[in-house]
């Protein structure tokens, strides 16, 4: 498990350049462009159960919800981020991606640390430290235990 | 204690009596924006809207503007089904391909009114918050499920208030005033929270207001918002929508605020956001002299008639830099016509601007004045984002239609309060 860590600001645009936004939509055509203009590494080296660390403002920018399928469809277990822009923030409960909002693990991590995430306990260990971040709110957790918001709208749909 | 204008609103919306931040409620939106990437949702939701149909045919608001006309097939086929799903669905509210960009055409069509919640998935449409709505941007699958289920959730924000004093100077504009405002926030500053101007509002046009508010989501904002007064009803009433239409809803003078900031508008100077960040914002006095090999005045942020107008009445009878060049895209059909009329158009052409139609254009690197490596481009969209106009090793500067106008005659960075010759 690699831990991909980057800095402060990390727009859409750098998750997933503009130009293919009405060009690439399914997983196989957004993967190549994951990241590209950020760490053309990525797309090529990133495993299931990776995680990705940033710093503030993770995900500003464009409301594209690339970076949120991609990053999905790629395996990232979870980002780990000291705060995130809100679209991207909605687009990752949508999809049942993880996000948890905990800078002093991003203070604490160093290249190398042993990463545990305990989900449901709501901690995340770096090294010898360990962290616990908030969870969702219980109406919100549910979109994610639903598998993402479209199957939990068709639940609400079918049992209306 | 009073309440904000997002309390409020959120309140009445979700049928409570008041909320309070943090809290969760649920609201139907009057109305969900989606552009070009409409083909992409009801891809989603192929087999579900034979299922459920589309819950409220009155509530989406389709508007083709991002890569238009289409560059390719690929774009082609997407405005071919946002077309088809626009008729199979009955939805009214369909604009084809030259009708202008998304936020522009919503307000022109006068479907953003004072008292709403409009969502869309497009980031820019905080945008409407300059005539009292509450609106925000959303992911796609928040779209698509919107469709079917015609309600969502939403978190109720923190406030802050921004108190103006005073009037803009001449060649100064609304852009400044807004960059002014990121960059000393930050790109985050107001994350998550709604931003509400107070004060001295009433010497700012609706124009002025729209390119505050578009830009609130580069302060990381949920809305952006203005109350309403004579300068909103006089908008709307030259639109054909009397007063009686709409609901007035705007924070209570006594409402909580989590921050105050406030800003002297006599004492806002031209200022230009660096690349790559929206919030690296420097005074043009102190980045004079950066040479560009484009210019580029439109978008959702600065292509109003207002914005053309500034920047045609520098370009008179002045000439575009050799070795520049100046792309000029109206927000709209109307905005071009209009300009037309008054003969702005003419002026930007005569002085070497290249008049694109109506649309998002190169904004987001999809198509039309892309940029090259090493290449530096100034202009009037919000975001310089690494990449995004279609080059990562390109530079983009952002700054008001004056600057952009002023710059392009001497092919490099100039205060626009000082006569280019």
């Amino acid at each position: 498990m690699k831990v991909w860590k980057y800095g402060d600001d990390i727009n859409t645009d750098m998750l997933f350049p503009g130009k293919y936004t009405y060009s690439c939509s399914t997983p196989e055509e957004i993967r190549p462009h994951l990241l590209e203009d950020l760490d053309p590494d990525f797309s090529g080296a990133v495993q299931e159960g990776d995680l990705l660390f940033a710093g503030k403002n993770f995900g500003c920018g464009s409301s594209r919800e690339q970076p949120v399928l991609g990053l999905k469809d790629v395996g990232i277990k979870a980002i780990v981020a000291r705060s995130y822009a809100r679209i991207f923030y909605r687009a990752a409960i949508n999809q049942g991606l993880l996000l948890i909002q905990c800078s002093e693990a991003i203070d604490a991590f160093k290249e190398g640390d042993a990463v545990n995430l305990d989900i449901e306990g709501g901690t995340i260990s770096i090294g010898e430290s360990t962290f616990s971040f908030p969870k969702l709110p219980p109406q919100i957790l549910e979109i994610s235990k639903a598998g993402g918001l479209l199957q939990y709208t068709r639940e609400k749909l079918r049992n209306a | 204690m009073g309440k904000t204008f997002a309390e409020k609103i959120l309140a009445a919306k979700s049928g409570q009596a008041e909320v309070v931040p943090g809290q969760i409620v649920v609201v139907k939106p009057e109305h969900l924006l989606t552009h070009d990437n409409t083909a992409a949702i009801v891809g989603k939701i192929k087999e579900d809207l034979k299922e459920f149909g589309v819950a409220r045919p009155d509530m989406p608001v389709i508007i083709l503007d991002h890569v238009v006309p289409a560059a390719n097939e690929k774009t082609a086929i997407n405005h071919k089904t946002a077309r088809e799903f626009a008729k199979t669905y009955g939805i009214k509210n369909f604009y084809d391909v030259g009708e202008g960009i998304c936020h522009q055409v919503l307000m022109e069509k006068g479907l953003a009114l004072p008292g709403t919640i409009i969502v869309g998935s497009d980031s820019h449409t905080c945008s409407y918050g300059a005539l009292g709505a509450f609106s925000t941007g959303i992911d796609r699958t928040e779209a698509a499920a919107l469709l079917l289920r015609g309600e969502t959730w939403f978190k109720v924000p923190e406030s802050i208030k921004v108190t103006l004093t005073g009037k803009l100077p001449s060649k100064v504009s609304a852009k400044d005033l807004v960059l002014t405002i990121i960059g000393d926030i930050g790109a985050d500053g107001a994350n998550y929270c709604s931003v509400e101007f107070h004060g001295a509002v009433a010497s700012l046009s609706i124009e002025d207001r729209f390119t505050i508010a578009n830009m609130g989501v580069e302060m990381g904002a949920k809305v952006a918002a203005f109350p309403i007064d004579e300068v909103t009803r006089e908008y709307l009433a030259s639109l054909g929508i009397a007063d009686t239409s709409y609901t007035t809803v705007w924070a209570d003078s006594d409402a909580s605020y989590d921050r105050e900031l406030s800003y002297d508008l006599s004492a806002i100077e031209p200022v230009v956001a660096h690349p790559h960040k929206v919030d690296n914002v420097k005074t043009v006095t102190a980045s004079a002299g950066i040479a560009f090999n484009q210019f580029f005045l439109g978008t959702c942020t600065n292509g109003r008639l207002s914005d053309l107008r500034a920047a045609a009445e520098i370009l008179d009878g002045k000439s575009v830099a050799e070795e520049s060049r100046l792309i000029v895209l109206p927000a709209s059909k109307e905005v071009f016509e209009a300009a037309i009329d008054e003969g702005i158009i003419s002026k930007l052409s005569k002085a070497g601007g290249m008049i694109l139609p109506p649309g998002c254009g190169p904004c987001l690197g999809a198509h039309q004045g892309c940029l090259a490596p090493e290449e530096k481009c100034l202009s009037t969209a919000n975001r310089n984002f690494k990449g995004r106009m279609g080059c990562k090793e390109a530079e983009i500067y952002l700054a008001g239609p004056e600057t952009v106008a002023a710059s392009a005659i001497a092919g490099k960075l100039v205060d626009p309060r000082k006569e280019v010759v």
